[in-house]
This record gives structure tokens, sequence and C-alpha cells, in this order.
């Protein structure tokens, strides 16, 4: 049995697995061990991603010159809808959902998920649902072309695609509610001695927040979608969004953006969450400012729900409604600043060491500050009616997703991978794949922002020959970016046989509970003994008392 | 009972009773964007709805009434299930969480005879128009054999009333489904007093689905 157990929770469990692959894929495929399913939803999330990816690709070699090129005009609208379905939805929410199912039991020092089984059901529902959105191409009249919002009547009028579009998102709702229902029971009920809420980490923290943030918003979109199935399944009967038949499209808008504006949060709350461990530790110094960190968190959970609606300061809604919209939506600037502040502060005096999760925390910071003030400048009504739905706006969401999100996302994959495997990932390609991307994230979309305020609008299939200079810089930077994420996957695979062998605390520094589990941990993360944790001390006061060990120390 | 045991920094509940008040936490916004949608729907300017008991009639709302007088009554039963399973007298326990299976039972039956009633007697559009030939030209369609009935005010009366009974009933018919397993442990003798949280549980689902109607009975048929 010592072999088996070497390899922690990544050797097989019985001794049918140790002799047959197959056998180990259905240990893997039945498994209710959070790594495990951790991990199913990263490969599942990055094999969505690629083909978001690729599809960005075909939008890019479309636009890269004036003019219809290599596709036609209806199956061009549907692909920014299809990109942002599957980016959204099947790639970074997954995934950060896949990397908290890994880290958060072992840093509340639990011995797996609350319910194990749900879990599980949680991520077998998500394939499904992504086959459903994606095999609405093979079906008569093609995948929608309405874009990822949806937006009625477009959306009732739409072929059958529409229907499995929305019956696969509404899956993915259901997925992720079950994960967050799994969260909130898991740190609310499993932490080990010790481990009191103000004494969790911040990723830990940042998975709370957002698991509320779910359960809260996540099923009011599943609201607007049967509502929207209704309508188009019994036009005689159902008419929400039909103004003919009495009712209002714009009650559409309300209910979907009343979930998709938290869901930027939940897909970067964990994100912050991330950088806030990464930080910290390669800067050799605790996080700055810890119980604001939570606090701010929160506060941008609370303030995410009442801002829906500068989505939405076209549609005419009433100037009041708009004023107060956009003092909310400036409003997030503060706490999201606090946030900033407090990373810069951590890293202020410490002894930073630049491996690849650092980098791409640093890269994060500054990036994210980009888009951060672009979203604060679509904030405000009168320049938001200038530059809605312009390239702008692409650019600033690509500024938060892209440099926002999937930055993060990299950051913890390559912090957590020794943990993960048991091996090291090979820093000079890490290095490398940290500066394409962040090269040519800038490359593809700053460019973009002036593009939006020259007025391209976005979605469309030509444009102005003016603005083709542009596009075709943002093309070539976008195929760069692309390709530059494979260095990373063929690294993490390779290093997988490759790579050193590493002992429990990887990096020397880090400070919560996983990094004193084996890498990579056993089946039930810490073996006999449950962990006590020990209370640090967060306050950056000035108690002598404190600051002096006491002689019984 | 939940496989995983509570750690020692636990709320002091088990996990499935944590999670069951989670899921509630989405249930209810689910119907909170139901509702909410009802609300826009029915108070913007010239709406037009009309007043449910001129649509349900008196008797229409009374029958509704005591259908929801019945399914209270189903709460109250499944706390005497519970009761009863606590203090290990299982073959009460039993015969009380049958009643709170009769009682949802009869609750979807009776809301089955009103959906009968008011598709084929107030909405008969709904049976006549013949939208899976001729999507496009539904409403049209619908507005015309309303004109032929003597017309009728707005048509999301009815499809919110639809949306929102129907949405509901799901739960309720989930609840009973519910209860059913609920009932077969305990004559399996899988749930004893020692898990009798198990019920409790399932109550807090069952109560939350009565909460949930009085909401439902509230907007739509009395406001």
């Amino acid at each position: 049995m010592s072999t088996t157990q070497a390899k922690g929770f990544l050797s097989p469990s019985t001794e049918k697995a140790e002799e047959s692959f197959l056998w180990y894929l259905k240990e893997w495929f039945c498994t209710t061990d959070a790594k495990r399913i951790g991990i199913m939803y990263m490969a599942f999330g990055v094999l969505m991603g690629i083909i978001g990816g690729a599809l960005s690709m075909l939008i890019r070699i479309e636009l890269m010159q004036a003019g219809p090129d290599i596709m036609s005009d209806t199956f061009y609208a549907t692909l920014p809808g299809m990109h942002a379905t599957l980016m959204i939805f099947f790639f970074i929410i997954p995934i950060f959902t896949g990397v908290a199912n890994f880290v958060v039991p072992l840093q509340i020092g639990a011995p797996d998920m609350a319910f194990p089984k749900l879990n599980l059901a949680g991520f077998w529902i998500l394939p499904p649902a992504g086959f459903m959105v994606l095999s609405a191409y093979l079906v008569p009249g093609g995948a929608p072309g309405f874009g990822w919002t949806g937006y009625p009547p477009l959306s009732v009028q739409a072929s059958m695609g529409a229907d499995l579009w929305i019956a696969g998102i509404i899956l993915v709702g259901t997925s992720s509610t079950m994960a967050a229902v799994n969260f909130l029971s898991t740190v609310f009920n499993m932490r080990c001695k010790n481990m009191t809420l103000f004494q969790m980490s911040l990723f830990t923290w940042s998975l709370v927040v957002t698991s509320f943030l779910i359960l809260a918003s996540t099923p009011v979109l599943t609201s607007a979608l049967m509502m929207l199935e209704l309508q188009r399944t019994f036009p005689a009967a159902f008419h929400f969004f039909d103004p003919a038949g009495g009712g209002d499209p714009i009650l559409y808008q309300h209910l979907f953006w009343f979930y998709s504006h938290p869901a930027v949060y939940i897909m970067i709350l964990p994100g912050f969450g991330l950088i806030s461990e990464v930080i910290p530790t390669f800067s050799r110094k605790p996080i700055f400012g810890y119980p604001v960190m939570a606090w701010s968190m929160i506060a941008i959970a609370v303030l995410g729900f009442v801002v829906w609606a500068h989505h939405m300061f076209t549609t005419g809604i009433a100037v009041e409604v708009r004023m107060a919209f956009m003092v909310l939506t400036m409003l997030i600037a503060v706490p999201t600043g606090i946030k900033i502040f407090s990373w810069l502060a951590t890293m202020w005096g410490g002894s930073l060491e630049f491996k690849t999760p650092m980098l791409f925390a640093l890269g994060f910071i500054a990036m994210f500050t980009i888009g951060g003030l672009s979203g604060v400048v679509l904030a405000s009504v009168p320049v938001d009616i200038q530059l809605h739905d312009t390239y702008y706006v692409v650019a600033h969401i690509h500024y938060v997703l892209v440099a926002g999100s999937v930055m993060t996302i990299w950051s913890g994959i390559y912090y957590w991978y020794p943990k993960m495997t048991g091996t090291m990932y090979n820093e000079f390609w890490g290095k490398v794949h940290f500066w394409l991307t962040t090269i040519f994230i800038n490359v593809t979309f700053f460019i973009q922002h002036y593009l939006g305020l020259q007025g391209m609008p976005r979605r469309y299939y030509d444009y102005a020959p003016q603005f083709e200079w542009a596009n075709t810089i943002s093309s070539v930077g976008s195929f760069i970016l692309f390709a530059a994420q494979f260095i990373a996957l063929v690294n993490l695979i390779v290093s997988i046989k490759t790579g050193d062998e590493v002992d429990k605390n990887v990096w020397g520094d880090g400070t919560q509970l996983e990094w004193a589990a084996k890498s990579p941990p056993a089946h039930h993360n810490f073996e006999g003994d449950m962990p006590v944790w020990e209370p640090v001390d967060r306050s950056h006061g000035h108690d002598d008392e404190q600051a002096q060990p006491s002689p019984a120390e | 009972m939940a496989d995983v045991e509570p750690g020692p920094e636990s709320l002091g509940v088990s996990n499935g009773k944590i999670g069951m008040w989670t899921f509630l936490v989405m249930d209810a916004m689910t119907f909170a964007g139901f509702l909410a949608g009802y609300a826009r729907l029915r108070w913007s300017p010239e709406s037009g709805w009309p007043n449910p008991i001129e649509t349900f009639g008196t008797l229409g709302i009374q029958v509704t009434a005591a259908n929801t007088f019945i399914l209270i009554c189903s709460s109250v039963s499944m706390v005497h299930a519970l009761a009863e399973a606590m203090n290990d007298n299982l073959e009460r326990a039993r015969t009380w969480m049958l009643v709170t299976i009769v009682g949802g039972l009869i609750f979807l039956g009776v809301q089955g005879f009103e959906w009968t009633h008011l598709i084929l007697d107030k909405w008969p559009y709904l049976m006549e128009v013949n939208w899976v030939a001729d999507p496009s030209g539904a409403l049209q369609a619908a507005m015309q054999s309303i004109e032929q009935h003597g017309g009728y005010d707005n048509l999301n009366f009815a499809a919110t009333f639809f949306n929102l009974t129907g949405f509901h009933g799901a739960h309720v018919a989930v609840g009973v489904m519910y209860n059913f397993v609920m009932y077969l442990g305990l004559r399996n003798g899988k749930i004893t007093g020692e898990n009798a949280e198990l019920i409790e549980i399932a109550g807090l689902y069952w109560h939350f689905v009565d909460l949930i109607w009085i909401l439902v009975f509230t907007f739509v048929y009395l406001i």
C-alpha cells in the first residue's frame, strides 16, 4: 500500500484500478473526493475554454480585414454569444469552482466537502449542459444569434437552437447553485479547531461571498429564462416580454441583469481571494488589512445587487433611476480600491519573489486597474449613452475578465499546481507564458478602447474601412494570446511526469492549512489526526505586549 | 443523514440542515424572480389588469381558500410527524406523515380541477389556438379568439397565473414525493428517533412550499 499512497489522492484507491486504466478512470468519474472533482472541473473548464477561445479566433479572423471574409453573416452573429456563453458559464465559473473544490476543504482543515455526492452530481450536470449549448449549432436554424444576453424579442423569434441554449444555461445555473449550497455548508460547518470565520483564509472568504451571490442571483436568471422559454414554447398563452400581448421586453433585461451583474463578481471575487493568497506568500508578509479585505468583498457583493440597471442606460428607463444606478455603480470602485491598495501595501517592504504565480498576480493588479477605471468611465450615464454597444465595452469586459479573472486563474493554478500534482511546473516556460499573455492581452484589447471611442459597434460582421488597421493589430494580438495559452497547458501536463518532486510547503512561505498537507494530499486531505489551526493575530496595531514574545514562549 | 460529520467549529447544526436552508434561499429567489415579473406586468401603467375576483368568481376564490387551508393543515401534520418521530412513536409518525402526503395530494387535485375549469371555461383561447402549426400568428389568433368570447383585458393575467401556480404546484408535487420517501423510511425502520432530523429537514422544505403559497395566493387571488 505504501507505493499507492505516495501519489496521494492521485493514486488508485482499489486494486482493480491499480491494474486497469479503465477502472482508474471510472474511479475518477464516480469519485466523491472534492480534490478529484475539482480537477475534473478544471479539465472540463479548460476544454470549454479552448472551444470558446477557438470561437473568438474565428471572430478575430473575420474582423482582421474589412468586408466579408471567411463566413456568412448569420454564422458570425452566433459567435459573440457562443464565445461569451462558453467563457462565462463553462470556463471561468467552473474553473473557480474547481480550484475552490480542491483548496477550500484543505484550507479549513476539513476531510472533504459537506455533501460529496451533491458535489459530484453538480459537476456531472455541467458536461451535458455544455454539449447542449454547443449542439445548438447542429439543429435546423443553427445556434442562436442573439448574443449571450438573449434579449427578447430576438430570442423569442430565434430558431430551435435557442431552446437548447436556454436549457443549457438553466442547467449550468443549477450546477453552480448546487456547488454554492455545498461551499456554504462546508465553510460554515466543517472548519477545524480554532478556525473561526475571521481566521479563515481570504480565498475561503471569497468563496463564501461568491456562494451567497450565486444563491441569490442565479435563480433569478433561471426565472427569466423559464419565462422566456414559456413564451417561446406556448406563444398563444404567454406574453411576458411581448408588448403586443401586454408584456414588457425591458422586464427581461431587468431580470437578466439582476443575475448577470452579480455574475461578474461571481467571476472576479474568487480571483480576488486567490490573489490575496499569492501576494502574501511571495512577499513573505501577512496580508495587509485582513478584516477590511474580507469586509470589502462583502461590500462588493452587496453593492453588486443594486447596480444592474447600469447595463440598461440606453433602454429609456427614467433618468432619476439612471442617476441612482450611476452613483451606486461608482461606489463599487471604493471597496475595489481598498483591495488594490491593500495588495500594494502587502507588498510594501516585503521580500518579493517573482515566481510565475506572483507575476500573474502583479499583472492582474496592473491590468485589472485599467479595466476597473474604464468601468467607472462607462458607469457615467452620458458617457455610456455614447459608448453603449461599442468596442469600448468589449475592451472593458475583456480587461476585467481576461486580464482579471483569467490572470487570477493562471496565478492560482501555478500557485497550487505543486500541491495538486506533487511536482513542480517548469518555471522558465511559466514565465514565458506570463510575458506572452500579459503583452498580448494589451495588444489585443487596448486598441479596442480606441475603436470604441471612434464608434465601432460590437457584434457587427463588418466595419468601416478606417477601423481596419486597429482591427488587424487586435487580431494578430489575439492569435498570439490564444497560442500562448497552449504553452501553459503543455508545461502543466508534461510537468506531471518530468517536474521535480516537491515537499509540503512548496513556496516555503505558505501560511494556510493546505501547505500542511502532503503534496499531493491524501484521499481525505489530512492523514491521522484532524488539523488544529493556530490562531493568527491579524492586527496591524502597535500593541507592544503582543509584538514582544512573552517569556513563556 | 449527511455522510460527512460537522467539524469542531460548526454552527451546531447538521450539514443537512444548513444545506436545506441555503437551498431554500435559492428557491425563494427563483420565486422572487417570478413575483417581480408578475408585479412589473401587473402594476405598470395601463396594464388593464382585471380584478381577480371577477375572473375567478367568489366561489373560485373560496375553493382556493379552502385549498390553502388544507395545505396549511398538512404543514401542521408535518410538525406532528416530526414530534412523534422524535419521541420514537414511529407508528404515529407514519400516520401523520401519511396525512401530510394526502393533504399535498388533495391540494394538487383541487388545483388540477381549477386549472381544467379555467382553461376550458374562462380562457378558451388556450385550447382553440393551434400555436404549433403557426407560432408567429399565435398571438393574433389568441386575440381573435378572445374577441369572439366577449373580450378580455390582459393575456398576462392567465400567463402569470399559470406560471406562478404551476411552478408552485411543481414544488408541491416534489414535496409529496419527498414526504413519501420519508414515509417509506419510517416504514422500513431507516428513520427512527435518532435521525428524526431527516424529517425535520423535509419539513423545512414543506413549510417553505406552504409559505410560498401564502404569497402566491395573496398576490394572484386576493389583491
